[in-house]
């Protein structure tokens, strides 16, 4: 009676390529950190790992495919309402020094 | 929609098996998994702590009776005004209505035989008493006295009162509210009747989504603040410490982030409450439905983006004040959407004034003012001259208790039937719904004119030209505490010597008011499908007879 | 009563883990992954607090935190995280086992998850053990003038802003440990359950929902691993 909608489409064999390169990603960001892109760095290394989550999400925790659009609207709103956190703040820390 | 009279083919409600004589023991109370006993343990926690919150406001109000200090010490006024705070924020006003008409009602209202998560629901409740213990326990042994606000560094460093200890107790009751969020947006996610689609949910639904969508995304921030401070205190990890290169803003950036956002986690169930009876007591449906269903969502998201406005004049750059003001103005829009809705609501409307309604039209009015006036606190100029005074004290009170209250005590009238299979008093209970409004009055209202004259607040002592209005302000308090005493009299009354309420004495739109009052342990004999519109009251009373279909 | 006996007829013919307050067993799980998703939310605004008190002071004390964080040893953070995410391949893995109905290897899954979960709280173990032994844990007893950088020579920053950092590292990962350990109980719990049978093809829901608090705690320690270890390393 119940359905396994969304594990079916995933293989072991995906799965394990996605943990590979997994590890490949963090391998890239320790190499990328010992470069010095300036003001890059950070950018560069967030966005690996923002990749890395991202994959995580989508195809470990089986947002991709999920029966219902409402896990992804929740995980987004999550990560929406930190993001709120983050860029209000600096709003007051980055504008102190302003005259 | 006095007593009514029962037929003589309907058994009392004494002799049929509700949730409430379903099971006498202790444990069958204790280990209860029903959301309705759950609501009612909670009823009895929540009341108690409202009380004590009460004391504490007592002796303050006393205090204040005199321009010197001579009921007791600074410090010990610091610590009762601090009390007075805490227990009132985190063990009344967050969980009361939710706690106690949500988890009784939601089930009910989509038609469900119990929330998602039962056990969950019963933790919430365990954690809260938890809570409520520790926080006794901090009373018994010195209290604390940075104000509920616990502000670094006076709290994690200056004071050597308990603050770990009552931080933790607030932090276990965040995860009782966060636990019954949680329980709430899955149950009207997935367990809404056949038919009943959002847009036929009740709006007391929809305020409890939205409420639950604060708690889920706010308190938890607040809970790393706690962590943080007792990590201050305790291992000297001195994230706030500015020796160490740390901003104690900081502290109050994560406080506000919940706490802004957990203004509107009180206040959304309450106007969720009034919904219900101003349709039910206008017998109309409400005007401009998705509005105000939306506006909810539309409040607790805005109200996510306002906190640095409790800051303006903490050391937060000019510019982010701005911004945080502009945004403030926003988040009154919604709530002033609800009003003019509610208020078109009535016109051409039926209106009759039982208490409910008599609680509903007082949140109107006080609620409008309450909002106003945080209306003149976002706007940065007036703030600067006006914050931390008496004007903010007025201000949040009138919608925390002018708002809030008034539409628990309205809607715990209006519910009272359902959950207790009795009707209250209405004659003492108009007359306690006239002390709380002018008792309220009283009280509050000389509190915004002390503010724009100048007398701060968290203040022991102030210039005898205040006098006159402080006393005008503990008189009212005194109106005020009769009037919230007597319905604890009479509703407890009721339990014994009420009339037997039939299963819906208001013909009351909703699904709740098709179970039986009080209802079984199961709530409905088979699930309802819905086919009508919310608030059908044009169909109700076109058909003659209670309930909607 | 009556209704309450029709209700316990109506259940009967269905799945013992089916609780009665559900109309479905379809119901049931998809309330219960909500459920877990709506928890898991909450754990990103709690980690949110120290990731935004962490972006504010790194933007303000840069050079403090750079030189700070150049202290953490790359290599014990990267296996680390190696290590985490093996756990996250074993936990999707057991999960699968599960869906399968192969009970012994879903038990093998998980103990894999738990030791490899409580490798990494091992190596963090050395990790601040180290922190501790070069005086870098704050409070009394933290000192950062005695530190030298591989030339041999003082780092030129702020001591008490060195010190917030590693406030701050403590913190995060002191809460991210927590978790871990929290994770590493849940697993064996489960692990126990799963030998004994409790879960079949039609019920693994539980591995389901701590596999996702697992994949969470991993996440953090995505962010957590550049933001605290690589900060600046090209100098």
């Amino acid at each position: 009676m119940s359905e396994h909608e969304e594990h079916a489409s995933h293989s072991i064999g995906f799965s394990l390529l996605i943990g590979a390169g997994l590890l490949v990603l963090t391998a890239t960001t320790v190499a990328a950190a010992f470069v010095n892109l300036g003001p890059f760095n950070p950018v560069i290394a967030l966005l690996i790992a923002t990749i890395k989550a991202t994959l995580v999400i989508l195809f470990f925790m089986h947002v991709k495919g999920a029966s219902e659009k409402l896990t992804g609207a929740v995980v987004v709103s999550g990560f929406f309402f930190f993001a709120i956190l983050i860029a209000l703040s600096m709003a007051d820390y980055l504008t102190r020094s302003w005259r | 929609m006095a007593s009514t009279v029962i037929p003589a083919n309907q058994a009392p409600a004494s002799t049929t098996t509700n949730y409430l004589n379903n099971g006498h023991s202790l444990k069958s109370w204790l280990l209860t998994t029903d959301h309705k006993r759950i609501a009612v343990l909670y009823l009895i926690s929540v009341t108690v702590f409202f009380f004590l919150g009460g004391f504490f406001a007592m002796l303050i109000r006393l205090e204040l009776l005199t321009p010197e200090g001579d009921l007791m010490q600074a410090d010990t006024y610091n610590k009762v005004f601090t009390m007075h705070g805490m227990i009132m924020v985190f063990f009344f006003l967050i969980p009361v209505v939710p706690a106690v008409l949500g988890n009784f009602l939601i089930p009910l209202m989509i038609g469900a035989k119990d929330l998602a998560f039962p056990r969950i629901n019963l933790l919430s409740w365990y954690l809260y008493v938890i809570g409520v213990l520790l926080i006794s326990h901090v009373m018994l042994t010195g209290g604390v006295d940075t104000g509920w606000t616990f502000y670094s560094p006076f709290s994690t460093e200056y004071t050597n009162t308990k603050i770990v200890e009552a931080g933790l107790a607030a932090f276990i009751a965040g995860f009782s509210s966060i636990f019954t969020g949680l329980n709430f947006i899955v149950t009207i996610h997935r367990m809404r009747a056949p038919g009943l689609t959002w847009n036929r949910l009740p709006l007391f639904v929809w305020a409890n989504y939205a409420t639950s969508i604060i708690m889920i995304l706010g308190t938890p921030v607040v809970a790393i603040t706690i962590v943080l401070v007792a990590v201050e205190r305790l291992f000297h990890l001195g994230i706030f410490d500015p020796r160490l290169g740390g901003d104690p803003l900081l502290f109050q950036h994560l406080f506000w982030f919940y706490s802004h956002p957990a203004v509107y986690i009180m206040i959304l169930p309450s106007m969720g409450v009034i919904s219900e009876l101003i349709t039910c007591f206008s017998r109309k449906r409400v005007f401009g439905y998705n509005f105000v269903a939306l506006s909810s969502i539309a409040i607790a998201v805005i109200g996510f983006l306002v906190w640095a406005h409790h800051m303006f004049v903490a050391g937060i750059s000019l510019y982010a004040a701005m911004i945080f003001s502009f945004l403030t103005f926003f988040v009154g829009v919604p709530s002033a959407v609800k009003v003019f809705n509610w208020t078109a609501t009535l016109y051409r409307g039926s209106i009759s004034y039982a208490t409910p309604m008599l609680y509903a039209f007082g949140f109107i009015g006080l609620f409008t003012i309450g909002g106003l006036t945080g209306l003149f606190l976002a706007t940065l100029g007036i703030d600067v001259h006006v914050t931390d005074t008496y004007f903010v004290v007025a201000h949040f009170h009138y919608v925390m208790v002018g708002g809030v209250l008034m539409g628990y005590l309205g809607g715990m009238h209006f519910w009272w039937p359902k959950i207790s299979g009795r009707m209250y008093p209405e004659g003492w209970a108009k007359l306690s719904a006239l002390l709380v409004f002018v008792g309220f009055n009283l009280t509050f209202f000389p509190q915004f004119i002390l503010g724009y004259v100048g007398m701060p607040r968290r203040y022991w002592q102030y210039p005898p030209e205040f006098q006159v209005l402080n006393v005008l302000s503990t008189a009212g308090a005194s109106v005020l505490a009769v009037g919230y005493l007597l319905p604890m009299i009479y509703l407890l009354w009721s339990l014994k010597y009420g009339p037997i309420a039939d299963a819906n004495p208001w013909r009351a739109a909703g699904l709740e008011w098709q179970a039986a009052s009080p209802p079984t342990t199961f709530n409905f004999d088979e699930t309802p499908v819905v086919t009508w519109e919310a608030y059908n009251y044009d169909e109700i009373d076109a058909n003659g007879h209670g309930g909607s279909h | 009563m009556s209704d309450n006996q029709a209700i316990a007829v109506e259940h009967e013919a269905h799945n013992p883990a089916l609780l009665h307050h559900f109309s479905s067993e379809q119901q049931q799980k998809n309330a219960a992954s909500l459920g877990m998703w709506l928890f898991l939310v909450t754990e990103i605004m709690f980690f949110g607090g120290m990731f935004c008190a962490y972006l504010i002071y790194r933007v303000q004390h840069f050079n403090a935190f750079a030189a700070a964080s150049q202290q953490l040893s790359i290599k014990l953070g990267a296996f680390n995280t190696a290590v985490l995410i093996v756990s996250s391949v074993t936990v999707v893995l057991a999960v699968k086992a599960a869906e399968a109905g192969k009970r012994k290897l879903l038990v093998s899954y998980l103990v894999v998850t738990v030791l490899l979960g409580m490798t990494f709280l091992v190596v963090k173990g050395f990790e601040y053990r180290e922190k501790f032994e070069k005086h870098h844990v704050p409070g009394p007893t933290f000192n950062f003038t005695d530190t030298f950088d591989d030339n041999g020579k003082q780092i030129p920053v702020n001591p008490k802003e060195a010190e917030l950092f590693f406030s701050i590292y403590f913190a995060m990962t002191g809460m991210h440990a927590l978790h871990m350990i929290i994770g590493c109980g849940l697993f064996s719990v489960l692990a126990v359950f799963a030998w004994k049978g409790h879960y079949t093809p039609g019920y693994y829901t539980p591995i389901e929902n701590a596999g996702l608090y697992w994949h969470l705690v991993d996440i953090i320690w995505i962010y957590l691993f550049p933001l605290l270890y690589l900060i600046s390393r090209h100098s």
